[in-house]
């Protein structure tokens, strides 16, 4: 017989009481797991940042275009590897509700400069020779039930009139937190068109994205293109990737900090959850744990029995919350509305987390029981009748 | 001549209700030699269980020693009384205090993890033990599976598992019927004279204090 032994059989000693804490952690882990969940996805763009990358954009706000004429300028920045540039189309594909990104791109670079959009050779070659081609993302295709050769058509708003595109290329995620759910076209597709139909329109771009040789040089390059086009009729502000996307996050941040708290205090629950297991667990065996004490069992050893129940009930039901995330959270993705979050999937850290939280837990929960057990006088533990 | 196994010395021990002083023992001055088989009587409140916890070291005089086999143990902290009490004090309940999520084995194997046996020994030695006490068919029995007398009896190889010093029993007899109490003092009588083990027990029952070698009265805290 082993300690081990005694510390499995103590915890299933009463075993709905047991089960029900189990559930109850598995439950508050798994909301737990689910909002961080939420959270990473608000913040994937920020994760998918490259260091290496700058975003320059109008200086007043990201809606007013900039002359597709800075480009040349910019290159001239001594740190500036490569340059592409992209416009927000938006537009309405099948009806109001599809949402996912519209971006006309400058095809000859946007697939170098964004190495984490993975396209075959031979489809980025066709997208290149076709003017009214598209690339699309994987997820879009199978959404969409698309394939190569396939039309898609746009009812343009902020660009008006009917866009036909043919899908030439479907890429690939490098990782999970690059988006699959983009739509990519030709600026020049875009543009000759506006050359015809809206020609005060023409020639102008929505960012610049920007590659630099070292991502250390970002704040010296940002002030140098910046001061590049000072006092013109469109200034510039340019930023990293990982700043540009976090100003984008700033209208929801209370939404992502509620979210945040709201996690934190779940684990505070579960701690309560327990933690009030152990306290009524030890409460009942005050008697046990004296004779423990008579037999000359140390503190540190009835530390190990407590704690140790503890941190069963708290990792298993962490692991059975962490487990009944996985589909969870695939339910909620499939439950949203398409495109709200392109990038939407249990990092390993929120699991990493939630083990963590559920140590912690388990020894927290334990303190306040072994210290009522440690500071009960033997002959008073005797006495005890519970 | 050998030194008493226990000596006790101007023992005195009070507890405190609120303010309010109250004196259980007074003045013992006891000396028990090895191999002794000792019951102690007395009325209810008269410090019998008192004096057996503080010789067992599971309590602490106000004033006095106590010295078992050359250990003062009124000098020992906690934790070295809790590391003394695991060699050397084999206990017995009324209420035996057995773990109930243990088998009769695992209880009486209980206080041997707290030695630096091997599993296998811890094995052997808790058999032995039940065999001893004549229990050793009901090994894999839980607590709820076997009789009082049973329980008493798979307590009392928990106490003599790791053949400690002394052997202290409080009512040993006090929750059995009368077979079963027969059965528990033969026992202990048989460890007293065949292993002579040290026994000091305290109890109500004329019958069971025949059976022990002294008897000790205790009146309002002090030894008659």
């Amino acid at each position: 017989m082993e300690l081990l032994r005694l510390l499995f059989c103590n915890a299933l000693r009463h075993k709905l009481r047991s089960v029900l804490t189990i559930i109850g952690v598995a439950v508050a882990v798994m909301a737990f797991a689910l909002l961080r969940t939420v959270v990473a996805a608000w913040y994937a763009g920020v994760e998918a940042s490259s260091a290496n990358r700058l975003i320059t954009r109008h200086a007043v706000s990201f809606v007013f275009p900039l002359p597709l004429a800075y480009r040349e300028r910019i290159y001239q920045i001594p740190g500036v590897e490569k340059v592409t540039f992209a416009i927000w189309f938006s537009g309405v594909y099948i009806d109001k509700n599809q949402f996912f990104a519209r971006l006309a791109v400058d095809s000859e670079s946007f697939f170098t400069v964004y190495p984490e959009y993975v396209l075959d050779k031979d489809q980025l070659d066709a997208f290149q020779k076709q003017r009214n081609a598209c690339v699309i993302g994987i997820d879009l295709a199978r959404r969409y039930n698309l394939k190569v050769g396939d039309i898609m058509n746009l009812e343009g708003d902020v660009y008006p009139g009917q866009w036909e595109f043919v899908v030439r290329g479907i890429y690939q995620p490098r990782d999970q937190t690059a988006d699959p759910t983009i739509m990519m076209f030709h600026y020049k597709y875009v543009d000759e068109r506006l050359r015809q139909e809206a020609p005060g329109r023409a020639g102008n771009i929505g960012w610049y994205v920007v590659r630099i040789a070292n991502a250390d040089d970002a704040a010296v390059v940002s002030e140098a293109i910046d001061k590049l086009f000072e006092n013109s009729p469109a200034e510039t502000k340019t930023e990293t990737e990982r700043a540009f996307q976090q100003n984008f996050l700033s209208s929801a941040s209370a939404v992502i900090t509620a979210m945040n708290v709201m996690s934190f205090v779940i684990i505070g629950i579960i701690l309560l959850v327990v933690g009030n297991t152990m306290i009524m667990s030890a409460r009942e065996r005050t008697h046990e744990f004296a004779v423990l004490k008579v037999l000359g069992f140390s503190g540190g050893q009835l530390f190990f029995l407590l704690a140790g129940e503890s941190l069963i009930l708290a990792l298993t039901g962490s692991a059975i919350g962490l487990a009944a995330t996985l589909p969870a959270v695939q339910g909620f993705r499939a439950a949203l509305p398409k495109g709200w979050f392109p990038i939407f999937y249990m990092k390993p850290e929120t699991m990493v987390v939630g083990c963590v939280a559920a140590v912690l837990v388990g020894l927290v929960a334990a303190i306040v029981p072994l210290r009522r057990v440690l500071s009960t006088r033997i002959v008073e533990g005797l006495r005890f009748v519970g | 001549m050998e030194a008493p196994l226990i000596q006790v010395h101007e023992l005195f021990k009070s507890y405190h209700r609120d303010s309010l002083e109250i004196p259980v023992l007074h003045n013992i001055n006891l000396e028990i030699p090895e191999g002794e088989f000792i019951a102690f009587m007395g009325p209810s409140g008269s410090g019998k269980t008192t004096l057996l916890n503080l010789i067992a070291g599971i309590d602490k005089p106000t004033a006095g020693r106590i010295s078992i086999a050359g250990t003062d143990i009124t000098d020992l902290n906690e934790t070295e009384l809790a590391v003394w009490r695991s060699r050397n004090v084999g206990f017995i309940f009324q209420f035996y205090n057995l773990i109930p999520v243990l088998t009769a084995l695992e209880n009486v194997e209980l206080p041997l993890i707290l030695t630096p046996l091997s599993k296998k020994e811890r094995r052997a030695h808790a058999i032995t033990a039940l065999e001893v006490v004549g229990l050793a068919e009901r090994m894999h029995h839980y607590p709820r599976q076997l009789s009082g007398g049973q329980e008493q009896r798979v307590a009392i190889a928990r106490a003599i598992a790791t053949d400690p010093t002394i052997l202290v029993a409080d009512e040993p007899t006090g929750d059995l019927d009368k077979n079963s109490a027969e059965e528990v003092l033969n026992l202990m009588g048989r460890l007293n004279r065949e292993l002579g083990k040290t026994i000091l027990m305290v109890t109500h029952d004329p019958r069971a204090a025949e059976r022990a070698g002294t008897i000790r009265q205790l009146e309002k805290g002090e030894l008659a």
